[in-house]
């Protein structure tokens, strides 16, 4: 090894302690927690090897459910968000007056606090013994019987869930794209709109391409920041998620560890590979596809 | 198709509160005949390239009107008008192969207008060809050189069959080189085509060169419209005159006196019917005659050889550019010997040129 490649291993040195402390043997741990059955942390002892923790996961209801409802949350939001993000982006590279005003607007949930945003919801969403709240409010204008959205049906409950999630991932998505269009050099539409080319068309064959690197890149951090999802249901519905049906990945392998049926970190483990699995493949589908649609320069 | 300027006018809001409101064309007014290459030529920040985006209609005129033939397209959009653009940048969709690039605007056809997929690309083939790129469609605009970009850009702005084409300082990112190789390709594009065509440049070589007739602009007001010999052996103004040619012309302060033109303490020329008063004198550097009985008597800085011509670098009290720079013909460098200090010029009237002190517009003269 050569002096320079010595000093370059030196800088790393601390990072790569920290990650290797705190990242690389935690994840180590984990996978092999989750091939010991019945392992206790206080004492240190399993009984055995094997698969029967990814048995006992696969099966439990609780988890079933839990990777159901971070399903529908993930495919529900991330779309819907990257959608609104980029239309909402679109309009405010399009306006001059108040594009500042706007852009704070958009941007306030961002450095908002969770349990004032959780305030807000409340007073949209939960029945209380003086109101229906505001949502119900609004349903009943328009003739509708009120719904209990907290601790009502399933898909009244999701529905606030995801529009939570959404709500609170877009401003960190309209700042991107923002920068993304404006960085897309004037020249291509001025060019575009002298050859006479419809504005859809700019969008579809011009805007898009340009920016497609960055979509990408709010697509897969979306993803799994989304498949992570967890403090934004404990904000809306409480610390006991399965009761309230709104059980996610993270939510039960925390609740394996440390919730009032916790003490099983050979189960929490063999979630918490389930979920690794899962992520990775997704994101490995969203790289292949990467690849293909998205131009690099 | 002829492109006819009214008193086109274009001027910008004030910006800020102290800001002023900034005219970048004022008041230009130009009949451009069918089929020619018009060089539209000034230092930047003169207004060439606002005259260039309301010809194509990217910017509206403040005032005045634009004509296409005998269509008024002054309010027309920019894609109404049948220009085409060849941007500084070029423009070429990075994600999109030079085909893809060229198609682009016969994709855009709708309606009556709208073409059959083989026509498309027939066409598309057919401006590469004239471009000569054939061989290059299937390539990405960053696997080409700047001059293979320069070329796509022009068959993109050619394969819709523009009325008018325009190129915005078309040359500035290319080298030296290329440059020559790619101004004479825009000549003949110009030329086998027939296509009337403005070009944008500050470089007065390049104008000079392909251009029939160059519009010489400064401060948003033209200076001078014509063939570029004219323009350079008949300089309406100082700038016009300094604008032009390289080496740039030497000007040195002069005064008229009884008929003779001083340039300092030497009487040059016998000068008729030009009234008393300070002037300034421009003589292009070819006019200038390495002569030992000549009048001009400058102090010998140097001689740099060319090959076809010498440069001979001298220095006068009264001159204004930091050097006064001759080019002889080789034949005279035998006449100069290193040693000396000195050396003495006669003039070719006919090179040099008296501006009005104040005004800087041109004074005309003749020799006795």
């Amino acid at each position: 090894m050569d002096k320079n490649q010595f000093k370059g291993w030196l800088y790393l040195l601390p990072a790569i302690a920290f990650l290797g402390v705190f990242m690389v043997y935690p994840l180590i741990d984990v996978f092999i927690y989750s091939f010991e059955e019945g392992y206790n942390s206080a004492s240190q002892t399993y009984f055995g090897v094997g698969l029967y923790n990814y048995s006992y996961v696969l099966h439990d209801p609780y988890f079933l459910q839990a990777i159901k409802n971070t399903l529908i949350l993930v495919l529900i939001t991330v779309p819907v968000s990257t959608a609104l993000a980029l239309l909402i982006s679109l309009g405010l590279s399009s306006i001059k007056p108040l594009r500042e005003l706007f852009q704070t607007v958009y941007f306030l949930p961002y450095v908002t606090n969770t349990l004032a945003v959780g305030m807000v919801f409340m007073i949209l969403f939960k029945k209380t013994p003086y109101t229906d709240g505001l949502a119900n409010l609004i349903l009943g204008w328009l003739g509708q019987s009120p719904i209990d959205f907290i601790e009502g049906p399933y898909a009244a409950k999701m529905l606030v869930l995801c529009i939570y999630t959404i709500w609170v991932v877009m401003p960190f998505k309209i700042l991107v794209l923002t920068s993304a269009l404006a960085s897309v050099n004037d020249d291509y539409y001025n060019a575009a709109r002298i050859d006479g080319t419809s504005r859809f068309r700019i969008f579809y064959k011009i805007t898009l391409p340009m920016i497609s690197p960055m979509l990408f890149y709010l697509v897969i951090t979306g993803f799994i920041g989304a498949f992570k999802a967890y403090s934004d249901a404990v904000a809306i519905f409480g610390v006991n998620l399965n009761a309230a049906e709104m059980n996610t990945i993270v939510g039960y392998i925390y609740d394996m560890l440390y919730g009032d049926s916790g003490g099983y970190p050979s189960y929490a483990s063999a979630a918490a590979i389930v979920l690794f699995v899962i992520v990775l493949t997704i994101t490995c589908i969203n790289l292949l596809i990467r690849k293909r649609y998205v131009y690099h320069k | 198709m002829k492109v006819v300027l009214q008193n086109l006018t274009k001027t910008f809001p004030a910006r800020g509160k102290k800001g002023e409101v900034v005219t970048a064309v004022n008041d230009f007014s130009f009949e451009i005949p069918d089929g020619e290459l018009i060089g539209l030529l000034g230092p930047s920040g003169c207004g060439k390239s606002t005259t260039l985006n309301l010809i194509c209609g990217l910017l509206k005129p403040s005032g005045g009107k634009i004509f296409f033939g005998e269509d008024d397209v002054t309010d027309l959009p920019p894609e109404h008008r049948g220009v085409g653009l060849v941007f500084q940048n070029y423009a070429l969709y990075p994600h999109l192969t030079v085909m893809q690039n060229i198609l682009f605007p016969l994709e855009n056809l709708r309606g009556k207008n709208k073409l059959p997929k083989d026509e498309m690309r027939k066409r598309a083939r057919a401006a590469a060809d004239l471009v000569q790129i054939g061989e290059l469609l299937e390539r990405r605009p960053s696997e080409l050189s700047g001059g293979q970009q320069q070329r796509v850009a022009i068959a993109r702005a050619l394969v819709k069959m523009p009325r008018v084409l325009l190129l915005d300082e078309p040359l500035s990112n290319l080298d030296a080189r290329l440059r020559l190789q790619t101004r004479e390709e825009i000549r003949r594009i110009q030329k086998e085509t027939g296509i009337t065509t403005v070009f944008v440049t500050h470089d007065q070589d390049e104008a000079m060169s392909i251009s029939d007739r160059i519009v010489v602009m400064k401060d948003g007001v033209v200076q001078q419209i014509g063939k570029p010999q004219e323009v350079y052996d008949d300089p309406v103004n100082l700038f016009v005159a300094k604008f032009l040619g390289t080496p740039p012309i030497n000007v040195f302060d002069g005064t008229v006196h009884n008929g003779r033109l001083m340039i300092g303490q030497d009487a040059v020329l016998d000068v008729k019917s030009v009234r008393d008063g300070d002037v300034y004198v421009a003589i292009r550097p070819e006019g200038f005659v390495p002569d030992e009985g000549g009048r001009l008597h400058c102090a010998l800085q140097g001689v740099e050889v060319m090959g076809r011509d010498i440069s001979i670098l001298a220095r006068h009290d009264a001159m204004q550019n930091p050097v006064v720079r001759a080019i002889v013909d080789a034949d005279h460098s035998s006449a100069l010997r290193v040693t000396d200090t000195s050396v003495s010029f006669s003039l070719k009237p006919h090179k040099v040129f008296l501006f009005d002190k104040a005004s800087e517009t041109r004074i005309p003269f003749e020799t006795v």
